[in-house]
């Protein structure tokens, strides 16, 4: 068979290739975006990038209703935004295999909690399968299309970041051959849930859960590695990677399927070892059903309950085995910054300037909280800072007024800042948001969506018009604004703060890092040496192309500044040419290079 | 075959890093050995510190490095080479590139860049292998070849032949670029005396 080397989520999108995937949604987000992206390569597979993970699974429960194979890929909090269409999917089952991949992330590299996405399995009644590594990635979202239309169900997919992200072997298999239906048969007993309808749907969910549970108890990918017998260890997922690394002499029953849970499977294997332990990150999910089956079993009391795990947390919790390392030394931290050239940071400096409250949102402009421009007050989820700019104002009444603005980039606008805006202006709120248009998604990788004009798969398409749409919606008030131009920026935002209703600046830049703002020939600017006295203003920017450098006493003499500490630098190969330190030099000392 | 092996790459955003775990991954497996490569996408884009964990062996399993395993680290940085400590032991070898990348509170004068970072490296007992990379590379004639001088020199801890890294470099780089990455590659091997 042929191998690649591919990440899980390259490695999920092959398997839902190989099953015959027709439709796939997705909305992107760590550590899930690549999914969509590998499955924009393979042909006959239509992807879309959906406006939010709610749309996505709707339009993938649709193409499913039409009898294609179809899916929706997201991350852990996207699951939320999709537990509407979710739970109700459980309802009325499939006609096409419906396949749903939630990836978690416990160690939050790049989300802004750590929930359990196992929990949605149990509450949904929808079964999930949880591979460990990449070439089960391909089988189990292979297998979880068959599984899907077999016992006429959703079926989820769970991955972590160290299972979407994590590059091994995988094999290819032939695709499968299907025949494409000509038309939607009605079926308003299975697809319009009315409660009459609802209600017999609502038995035969609890029917198949009946069915898949014993299922479970022979699915191959529910298997036991027998060893020595004094420890036995259930687990799943990465964690099962961990274990085996930690503790090769014990035995392990490995779960692919962490729900519904194969009870008779659990209870042979408890009774066969001394010591039963349960390995899981986060919650203890497996742990609470285990002990509901009245086995005696040991998890969270000694194995960590947030973070990742690592094959030496785990075997120190079971045996007791202390190792010392070298110690950490302190060296100044590396966190991640807004780019040289970035259009977010003169509305962040500009707002730093101004004494408000910041409500913020998810995105690369995320990192407008940290130093020095520390400008963002709240992050909570997708869409948040518009509707929590509006609370609070109406919580202060006119002890708000002009000092509370809401920030949000395009595609988190789109996701879900509209409908808190019909809400203001409904309302009658008088909040400002100012909406970052860098004419991409960033923070997750450059992905397109409605308002760059172009498609996941790469053909034109309407741009959506954010003026237009604030406009329609009720907004009097809509100013474009160049961020770059750091004065204008605080011009506009002064005067949007003052005026009593709704307004929406729109701060359009195209991010630094895109192809053709990279390849777009702009100026650079230097610091003119004699004329710099050491203010530090343009180091407040916190662009990674100024730097900062110490003079000695004499030559703060010489330059007839005795106080003067240092002065700033520009680093030819960092500036990409915004001009925005050049703008806040109040000594004319940055000045363009001139060839 | 039977132990799994453990290298650690580590350095800055933007320094060609995943390309040379990747190269390295590629070699392996065309060597026969199973591969896992770990790696974090998502905020570490943004000019932050970043790892990647690659374990090779017969069959391996996890594929995260545990603390105090690392057989080799890559650092493409210098102060990076110190970010992660705990993974290393007395046997650990540390390929460091001494080039330097301020990070802002540096750049900005709040906190300065340590002193003598290879010397306590040293102390630990860890065998050092410096390399100022970026310079070597800009004597190539192309500043984009760190990463396979870095490449070059881990190779020589590494069960896998010339021939195969350069079957891998042809595969994977420009025609115009291969002989330069070719090179590279060779002038790294050569650092490292055994």
């Amino acid at each position: 068979m042929k191998k690649n080397f591919l990440s899980g989520n390259e490695a999920i999108a092959r398997g839902a290739y190989e099953a015959g995937l027709k439709v796939a949604s997705a909305y992107p987000g760590t550590p899930s975006t690549e999914i969509l992206e590998a499955l924009t390569t393979y042909e006959g597979v239509y992807s879309e990038w959906a406006p939010n993970e709610k749309v996505a699974l709707e339009v993938a429960i649709g193409a499913s209703f039409a009898g294609v194979r179809a899916m929706a890929s997201m991350k852990h909090v996207g699951l939320n935004v999709a537990a509407d269409p979710l739970f109700t999917a459980a309802y009325t089952g499939v006609v096409g295999g419906l396949v749903i991949i939630t990836a978690d992330d416990p160690e939050m590299h790049s989300s802004q909690n750590a929930q359990d996405n196992r929990n949605y399995a149990l509450a949904s009644k929808i079964p999930m399968l949880e591979p460990s590594d990449a070439e089960e990635c391909r089988r189990f979202t292979r297998l979880a299309f068959d599984l899907s239309e077999k016992f006429d169900t959703p079926v989820l997919v769970r991955t972590t970041t160290r299972v979407s992200h994590v590059k091994g072997i995988v094999y290819e298999e032939e695709p499968v051959k299907r025949e494409s239906p000509s038309e939607i048969q009605k079926m308003p007993e299975k697809f319009v849930m009315l409660p009459v309808n609802a209600r017999r749907r609502r038995v035969v969910l609890e029917e198949r859960l009946k069915k898949i549970r014993e299922f479970a108890e022979g699915f191959e990918e529910n298997r036991i590695f027998w060893s020595d017998k004094k420890i036995g260890i259930i687990t799943a997922g990465i964690s099962y990677l961990h274990v085996r690394d930690a503790l090769p002499e014990a035995s392990v029953l490995k779960l692919g399927m962490v729900y519904p849970l194969p009870e008779r499977l659990i209870r042979d294997f408890a009774s066969q070892v001394e010591r039963l332990y349960i390995v899981e990150e986060l919650d203890p999910f497996l742990e609470l059903q285990i002990k509901a089956m009245g086995i005696e079993c040991t998890g969270k009391e000694i194995i960590p309950a947030y973070g990742e795990l690592d094959a030496y947390k785990i075997r120190s919790a079971i045996t007791g085995e202390k190792r010392s390392f070298f110690e950490s030394v302190e060296i100044p931290p590396r966190p991640p910054a807004m780019c040289p050239g970035c259009p977010h940071r003169g509305v962040f400096y500009s707002l730093s300037k101004l004494k408000v409250f910041v409500s913020g949102d998810i995105g690369c402009y995320t990192l407008g909280a940290l130093k020095p421009l520390s400008a963002m007050d709240t992050c909570v989820c997708m869409g948040a800072s518009v509707s929590n700019a509006h609370g609070i104002e109406k919580a202060l009444g006119d002890k708000a007024r002009g000092r509370v603005v809401a920030v949000i980039g395009d595609s988190t606008f789109i996701h879900s800042g509209i409908t808190p805006l019909i809400d203001i202006v409904y309302n009658k709120g008088t909040s400002t948001i100012i909406i970052l248009d860098n004419r991409t998604t960033a923070m997750t990788g450059h992905q397109e969506n409605p308002v760059t004009g172009k498609t996941a798969m790469g053909e034109d398409t309407l741009e959506i018009d954010l003026a237009e749409l604030c406009r329609a919606i009720g907004v009097k008030r809509v100013t474009v604004v160049n961020p770059h131009d750091i004065d204008e920026v605080k011009r506009v935002l002064k005067e949007e703060l003052s005026v009593d209703e709704p307004s929406v600046i729109i701060s359009k830049a195209p991010c630094a890092l895109l192809p053709e703002e990279r390849r777009r020939k702009k100026p650079l600017y230097r610091v003119v040496y004699e004329k710099c006295t050491g203010c530090r203003v343009c180091l407040g920017l916190g662009c990674p192309a100024i730097s900062w450098k110490s003079i000695s006493e004499e030559e703060a003499k010489a330059r007839g500044r005795e106080k003067q500490k240092g002065v700033s630098i520009i680093s030819e190969v960092l500036c990409a040419g915004c001009g925005e330190c050049e703008i806040v030099c109040k000594y004319d000392a940055i000045v363009e290079v001139k060839e | 075959m039977s132990e799994t092996k453990n290298i650690l790459f580590s350095g800055v955003g933007g320094q060609g890093i995943l390309l040379a775990s990747e190269v390295t991954a590629d070699a392996l497996i065309e060597a026969g050995y199973d591969v896992k490569k770990s790696e974090v996408h998502g905020m570490a884009q943004r000019g932050g510190a970043v790892e990647a964990h690659l374990r090779y062996g017969e069959r391996v399993y996890s594929p995260l490095i545990e603390p105090g395993s690392a057989h080799v680290q890559v650092s493409f940085e210098l102060l990076e080479a110190l970010r992660y400590l705990p993974y290393l032991n007395k046997d650990s070898k540390v390929i460091v590139n001494t080039q330097k990348i301020f990070p802002l509170s540096v750049a900005t004068g709040i906190m300065s860049y340590p002193e003598g970072i290879l010397d306590k490296l040293k102390d630990l007992g860890v065998s050092v292998y410096p390399v100022d990379a970026f310079q070597l590379a800009k004597e190539l004639g192309e500043v984009r070849v760190v990463n396979m001088i870095l490449v070059g020199m881990l190779s020589r801890f590494l069960p896998v032949k010339q021939e195969i890294f350069f079957d891998i470099i042809k595969d994977r780089v420009k025609r115009q670029f291969q002989d330069v990455n070719m090179e590279a590659f060779k002038r790294g091997q050569e650092l490292v005396n055994l």
